[in-house]
């Protein structure tokens, strides 16, 4: 398969006091149509830099994006809207990502508004889309405020829907939402990267999701891809001692173990840290 | 021993519409040192149980029923004297370690507040037991840390300020509000795993708010399922996950990542949680539930009573494996 987003080498530097950290170091990763890429690890690993870098919404980021052919890294801020409409992303919380004061259908219309599309069309467009994402269409005349977190979470992805992106990057995407709308919104991503052939890269530090639904798996630690493959070959075979923690951690529904990790990740934006000197420790609470 | 006995609690709300009944007709017990999971979607009442314990319900919220805590009725009971046992007795913990520690002050002041006003001791002593609260709950360098404000530690580190907070006054219960939903899986296994350990150590009760059913599974010993303010399951921890009774708790269960089908589709439930206020007539999970029959948009659920540890609310009770339907009582 031909990838539609490549990244090559990407590094993003914060600078923090007289410290620089780097929260990205060094990532190679791929993404083809009809594809789902989940991209895994803690929080402060990098994944959200890795996503926003992609993109192209972060200053200061080094190293190669192409984006169907074209790199994204160095195209100038004029051309960027004709170039990568169709490269969208949908961010982790989605409080802060919709605007309280507009109303639901113009926010969706801002993209095909911007693309040349009538104010009337776009309206309508955004009503069928949040129909789509199973929303009333009415909506498109109520404000975020009127709407539940998994509500709010609908009308992001549809708006990342509104001009018919190639890839998505879903930062987190169903997080923040109760089991059960977790379960019908990752089933929504599913079906529309299936219908319309898209990439996805979706980001998350929920393993049981990303294993039900990726491709292909990433799995992220200090700022680095440490181990990525198909996602039955790493669930079964995991190779690196991270992937392995990681992957224990989850409490199942069953009472499973869940592995405890030392302190190493409370120091892990400081420096490059060996990932050898992880300590991992089993932690049964039931026999 | 029964510390907490919680009977009909009906907490009403007043919304823009009116007055509106948030948790109805509630019923459980909470042994000493045992731990309590409650489940269910956000507005399915969960909190605002907690909060009623709590004596911190919203403006113009009410609670009737009774709240039996350690021999003393909490119902009807005035804010001076919630105030006496608030965070002595009863502590709670909050879904948010961002929002819910002041920003602008010490760990210390924070951590010695209510130590000074419950315990009246002097500040040395406070600051000593502050040192080995902080020591309790894996904080490393408690001296330094004691000077430093919140914004200094990373969300687990706040979330075991905030249990270190809540067990300043040794607590007979811990009312623990979705205490990992903010934090990475890794930090969430060592939360749980200290919550685990002062049960252990402290004889402490603790009530667990989530939605999230591997954090049940792994740490409570009894789970209550509830949905639009009313319970509809509850039972032993492992009874319930591997063998639910009610079509929602099923529902719940289905719809995990690592159960259900094989490919990339998960099981969801139809349609979504009722808001408050407008809670369906009858079994008010009907409107959503596959096995509903003309009975359930009216009639109040049938309560199915098993051996005096489980229950489950619904008249149609299509999961029941027994042959006999002894222990049935309407």
């Amino acid at each position: 398969m031909k990838p539609i987003v490549e990244v090559k080498n990407l590094a993003v530097e914060y600078t923090r006091g007289d410290q620089k950290v780097r929260a990205v170091a060094g990532v190679d990763l791929s993404v083809g149509a009809g594809e789902i890429l989940g991209l895994v690890g803690e929080s402060g690993c990098g994944k959200s830099t890795l996503g926003k870098a992609i993109v192209g919404i972060l200053q200061g980021a080094e190293g190669e994006v192409t984006f169907d052919g074209q790199p994204v890294t160095k195209i100038g801020r004029g051309q960027r809207d004709a170039h990568f409409r169709n490269l969208q992303m949908i961010f982790q919380d989605p409080y802060g990502s919709l605007n309280p004061r507009r109303k639901i259908g113009d926010q969706i219309a801002d993209g095909p508004r911007i693309g040349g599309v009538s104010k009337g069309e776009a309206i309508e467009k955004a009503a069928s889309l949040l129909e789509r994402v199973g929303l009333p269409r009415n909506a498109v005349e109520r404000y975020p405020h009127q709407f539940s977190g998994g509500q709010r979470q609908r009308i992001a992805i549809a708006r990342a829907l509104a001009i018919s992106p190639k890839v998505i990057i879903a930062d987190e995407p169903i997080s923040a939402l109760d089991t059960s709308s977790q379960a019908a919104v990752a089933n929504l991503l599913v079906n529309l990267v299936e219908e319309f052939q898209m990439g996805l890269i979706f980001i998350s530090h929920d393993l049981s999701i990303v294993r039900r639904i990726s491709d292909r798996v990433a799995v992220m630690y200090l700022g680095k891809i440490v181990e990525t493959g198909k996602t039955e070959e790493i669930w079964n075979f995991p190779a690196h001692p991270y992937t392995k923690a990681l992957m224990s951690a989850i409490p199942h529904a069953d009472g499973k173990a869940l592995v405890l990790m030392s302190r190493c990740r409370s120091h892990s934006m400081m420096g490059e840290k060996s990932l050898v000197s992880c300590k991992m420790q089993v932690v049964r609470l039931k026999p | 021993m029964t510390l907490l006995s919680v009977r009909n609690l009906t907490v009403t709300l007043m919304t823009g519409s009116g007055p509106a009944d948030a948790v109805r007709n509630l019923s459980f017990d909470i042994e000493r040192g045992q731990i309590l999971g409650i489940a269910g979607e956000s507005g399915s009442g969960k909190t605002m149980t907690a909060l009623s314990v709590m004596g911190l319900l919203p403006y113009k919220g009410k609670a009737s029923g009774s709240i039996n805590f350690d021999g003393q009725e909490l119902v009807g009971f005035k804010p001076r004297d919630f105030r006496r046992i608030r965070g002595k007795d009863v502590a709670m913990i909050f879904q948010d370690p961002m929002t819910s520690l002041h920003p602008m002050l010490t760990i210390e002041t924070q951590l010695t507040e209510h130590l000074r006003h419950h315990r009246k001791v002097s500040k040395s002593e406070a600051r000593a037991r502050a040192l080995e609260l902080l020591d309790t709950v894996k904080i490393p360098d408690p001296k330094t840390a004691l000077k430093a404000h919140p914004s200094q530690f990373s969300g687990g580190m706040r979330q075991r300020i905030a249990i270190a907070m809540a067990l300043a006054c040794q607590p007979k219960l811990l009312i623990a509000d979705e205490p990992t939903t903010a934090l990475d899986v890794t930090v969430q296994a060592g939360i749980l795993k200290l919550l685990d350990e002062l049960r252990k150590s402290q004889n402490l009760s603790v009530i667990v708010i989530t939605h999230d059913l591997g954090v049940l599974s792994a740490l409570t010993d009894r789970i209550m399922i509830m949905y639009a303010g009313a319970e509809v399951e509850s039972g032993l921890t492992s009874q319930v996950l591997t063998r639910p009774r009610h079509p929602y708790t099923r529902g719940l269960i289905d719809a995990l990542p690592d159960s259900g089908a094989d490919g990339k589709r998960l099981i969801a439930i139809d349609g979504m949680p009722p808001e408050l206020g407008k809670f369906p007539s009858g079994c008010a999970f009907h409107p959503r539930c596959s096995f509903a029959q003309s009975e359930c948009k009216t009639g109040v659920p049938n309560k199915v009573d098993i051996d005096g540890s489980r229950r489950i609310f619904c008249s149609v009770d299509p999961f029941d494996t027994s042959d006999s339907s002894a222990g049935v009582s309407r």
